[in-house]
C-alpha cells in the first residue's frame, strides 16, 4: 500500500544540513493500522509527509499503491492527494468555515455537485457524532470535536489511506481514547489503512497492528505490535515500552528487598496460549518448591494475553534449578538484576 | 472677505462629495492592487506555495521605495506619470491616480501582514486535501484572513481622508480644497472648522462600517 525505499530527506537550515530521514525503508500493508513512534526530533513528522508529498524525499523513493510519487505531475499529485487522508496535532480546521463547511471542503475542491456535497457531510458527521454540530464554528468546539471534524474532512473524498500527524498528542487521556477509538472504527468499517505517528507507547498499544521505532532519523525496529512488546530489541523500544507498563518494580525497592533476605527474583513471561496451562503451578508442585509472585501484571495486548511477573521460589537449590529448567520449555524466565543505578 | 454661508453649502456638499468619490475610487483601485501585490508576496515569500526569491525580494524593495515618501511630494514627483495616464493633473480623477499608487503599496503591505498570521497549519492541510495554489489563495488565505483584512482596508480608507485633503490642495478639488483656499489663506475660521467636521464624520461613518463588517466575519 505504501512502500518507503531508503528515503532520504535532507533539509538545509541556513549553511547547516540536517537529514530528518535517514535511509528508511518501510512497507505498510493494506488494511492495517502501522505506527511510527519515536521521541520528538527523530524524524517521523517528515516520514510522514513524504507519503502525500508534503515534502520531497532528497533520494530514495515512495510508492503509494504501486504508483512511485516523484513520477506524478502535480496535477495527477493532487489528485492522489485526495486518495490521502490527513489529520493533525493541532486539527488544522478552517476558523472561517463552518464544521459543515470544513466537511464540504475537500469535496468543494474535487467539483463534487451542491446536493451530493450536502448529503455526504451530513453523513460523515452521522459516522463522528457531530449531527448537532454542522453549523458551529470551530473555536466553539472543545478539541476532541474538532479532530472528529478534521477526521470527517479527511474522510470526505473517501480516501484508502489516513495519515495520522500525532492527532491524540493534543488531547486529554479520555478524548484520546475517544478518538482512537474513531480510529479503529474507520480502519475497521470503512477498511482504511491507517499510517500514523505518536510518541505515545499506548496509541500504538490500543490500536496500531504493527510499529516501527524511529530514532535520529533512522528505523531503528520494525515489528507487530505484539512482538515487540514482548520482545523489544533496542533500548529506545524498551524505554518506550516501560513508560505504558512499568515492568520492574525500582532499584530501591528492590535492593530494600534483598537487603531484607529476600530470594532471588525471576522474570517469567508467558504468551498467548501459554497464559491458559497453570504451569507454573503444576511444575512448582512437581519439583515441591513454593513459589511466590512478587511483582507483575497479565495483560490483553493485540487481542491475546501477556503475563509478565517477578517470582521467587523458595526450595532446595537443585529443585529450584532443575524447576526452571523445565520452566524454561514452556515460558520465558530469566533471573532479575539489580541495577545499581 | 469671509464667505456667504447662504450661498457656500452647496460648494461644501460638492465638496465633499468630491472627497467620497476620491476616498472610495481609490479604494477600490487600491485594494484590487493592492491586494494582489500583498498575495503575490506573501506566496513568493521563502517556504510559501508559490516560493519565488527574486519576485519577492524585487516588490519587497519596492514598496519599501515607495512607502516612506511623504504623500504630497509622491503626488508631485508622480505629476508626469500622471498626466500621461489620465490626461491633466488638475482634478478630482488626477488626484485618484497617485492616491490609487500610494495606497495600493500600503495596503499590499498590509494584506501580507494578514496573511503571514495565517496559521500554516491549515493551508497545508489545504494542500494535503488536493488544493492547487490557486485555490489555496482564494478558499484559504483570503476568506481566513478575511476580518483582520477589513480593519486593515478600514485604517487605510481613514489614511484615504487624510490623502485626499492634501491632493486637494494642488488641484483635486474636495473638502481640502476648500479648507486650504477659503479656511486657511482667506483665514475664515468657520469654513476651516465646517471642513474638520465633516472630515471627522467621514472618518467616524467609514470606522463604523470597517468594524461592523469586520465583526460579522470574525464573529466576535
Amino acid at each position: 500500500m505504501i512502500e518507503f525505499k531508503q528515503a532520504v530527506k535532507t533539509f538545509k537550515l541556513g549553511k547547516r544540513e540536517v537529514t530528518a530521514v535517514k535511509d528508511v525503508s518501510l512497507s505498510v500493508a493494506q488494511g492495517e493500522i502501522f505506527g511510527i513512534i519515536g521521541f520528538s526530533g527523530a524524524g517521523k513528522s517528515t516520514l510522514l509527509r513524504l507519503v502525500n508529498m508534503l515534502e520531497r524525499p532528497t533520494t530514495g523513493s515512495i510508492q503509494v499503491q504501486g504508483v512511485d510519487l516523484a513520477t506524478l505531475s502535480q496535477k495527477d499529485l493532487r489528485k492522489l492527494r485526495r486518495r490521502i487522508g490527513m489529520i493533525f496535532q493541532n486539527f488544522n480546521l478552517f476558523t472561517s468555515r463552518t464544521v459543515a463547511g470544513n466537511v464540504a471542503y475537500p469535496l468543494k475542491l474535487g467539483g463534487v455537485a451542491k446536493k451530493e456535497v450536502t448529503a455526504r457531510v451530513a453523513e460523515l458527521l452521522d459516522f463522528v457524532g457531530l449531527s448537532d454540530k454542522a453549523n458551529d464554528y470551530p473555536e466553539q468546539l472543545s478539541g476532541g470535536q474538532k479532530q472528529r471534524v478534521g477526521i470527517a474532512r479527511a474522510l470526505a473524498t473517501s480516501p484508502d489511506i489516513l495519515i495520522c500527524d500525532e492527532a491524540t498528542s493534543a488531547l486529554d487521556p479520555d478524548t484520546t481514547a475517544d478518538i482512537l477509538r474513531l480510529l479503529k472504527k474507520v480502519n475497521k468499517e470503512l477498511g482504511i489503512t491507517i499510517l500514523l505517528i505518536t510518541h505515545e507507547m499506548h496509541v500504538i498499544q490500543e490500536i496500531c497492528d504493527r510499529v516501527a521505532v524511529m530514532e535520529d532519523g533512522e528505523v531503528i525496529e520494525t515489528g507487530s505490535v505484539f512482538d515487540t512488546f514482548t520482545n523489544p530489541q533496542h533500548p529506545t523500544t524498551r524505554r518506550f515500552i516501560q513508560s505504558v507498563q512499568q515492568d520492574r518494580p525500582s532499584n530501591a525497592l528492590l535492593k530494600e528487598w534483598r537487603a531484607k533476605g529476600g530470594k532471588k527474583l525471576y522474570r517469567v513471561i508467558f504468551k498467548g496460549e501459554v497464559a491458559g496451562d497453570p504451569v507454573l503451578s503444576r511444575l512448582t508442585q512437581k519439583f515441591g518448591v513454593n513459589f511466590n509472585i512478587v511483582y507483575g501484571s497479565i495483560r490483553e495486548l493485540q487481542e491475546k494475553f501477556f503475563g509478565n511477573l517477578l517470582v521467587s521460589f523458595d526450595g532446595d537449590e537443585q529443585s529450584v534449578s532443575l524447576l526452571i529448567a523445565s520452566l524454561k520449555e514452556s515460558v520465558e524466565i530469566e533471573e532479575v538484576a539489580v541495577h545499581e543505578s | 472677505m469671509k464667505v456667504d454661508w447662504t450661498t457656500f453649502w452647496p460648494r461644501i456638499i460638492e465638496s465633499t462629495g468630491e472627497t467620497v468619490l476620491m476616498v472610495i475610487a481609490t479604494l477600490i483601485f487600491g485594494s484590487i492592487l493592492g491586494i494582489s501585490i500583498g498575495l503575490l508576496l506573501y506566496v513568493t515569500r521563502k517556504g510559501n506555495i508559490l516560493e519565488k526569491q527574486w519576485v519577492f525580494q524585487t516588490l519587497n524593495i519596492l514598496i519599501n521605495i515607495i512607502r516612506p515618501i511623504p504623500f504630497i511630494i509622491f503626488l508631485v514627483a508622480l505629476s508626469p506619470v500622471t498626466r500621461a495616464v489620465v490626461g491633466s493633473t488638475i482634478g478630482t480623477w488626477a488626484a485618484i491616480f497617485p492616491m490609487t499608487i500610494a495606497a495600493s503599496f500600503g495596503i499590499a503591505r498590509i494584506v501580507e501582514n494578514n496573511l503571514v498570521g495565517i496559521d500554516p497549519g491549515v493551508v497545508e492541510a489545504a494542500k494535503a486535501m488536493g488544493a492547487s495554489p490557486f485555490q489555496i489563495i482564494f478558499t484559504v488565505l483570503i476568506p481566513e484572513a478575511l476580518g483582520p483584512l477589513i480593519l486593515g482596508l478600514t485604517f487605510v480608507t481613514i489614511s484615504l481622508i487624510d490623502f485626499s485633503a492634501m491632493a486637494g490642495t494642488v488641484g483635486g478639488g474636495g473638502l481640502g480644497h476648500v479648507a486650504m483656499t477659503y479656511g486657511y489663506q482667506r483665514f475664515d475660521g468657520s469654513v476651516m472648522l465646517v471642513t474638520v467636521v465633516i472630515l471627522i464624520i467621514l472618518v467616524q461613518v467609514a470606522q463604523w462600517i470597517g468594524n461592523t463588517f469586520s465583526r460579522k466575519v470574525m464573529r466576535r
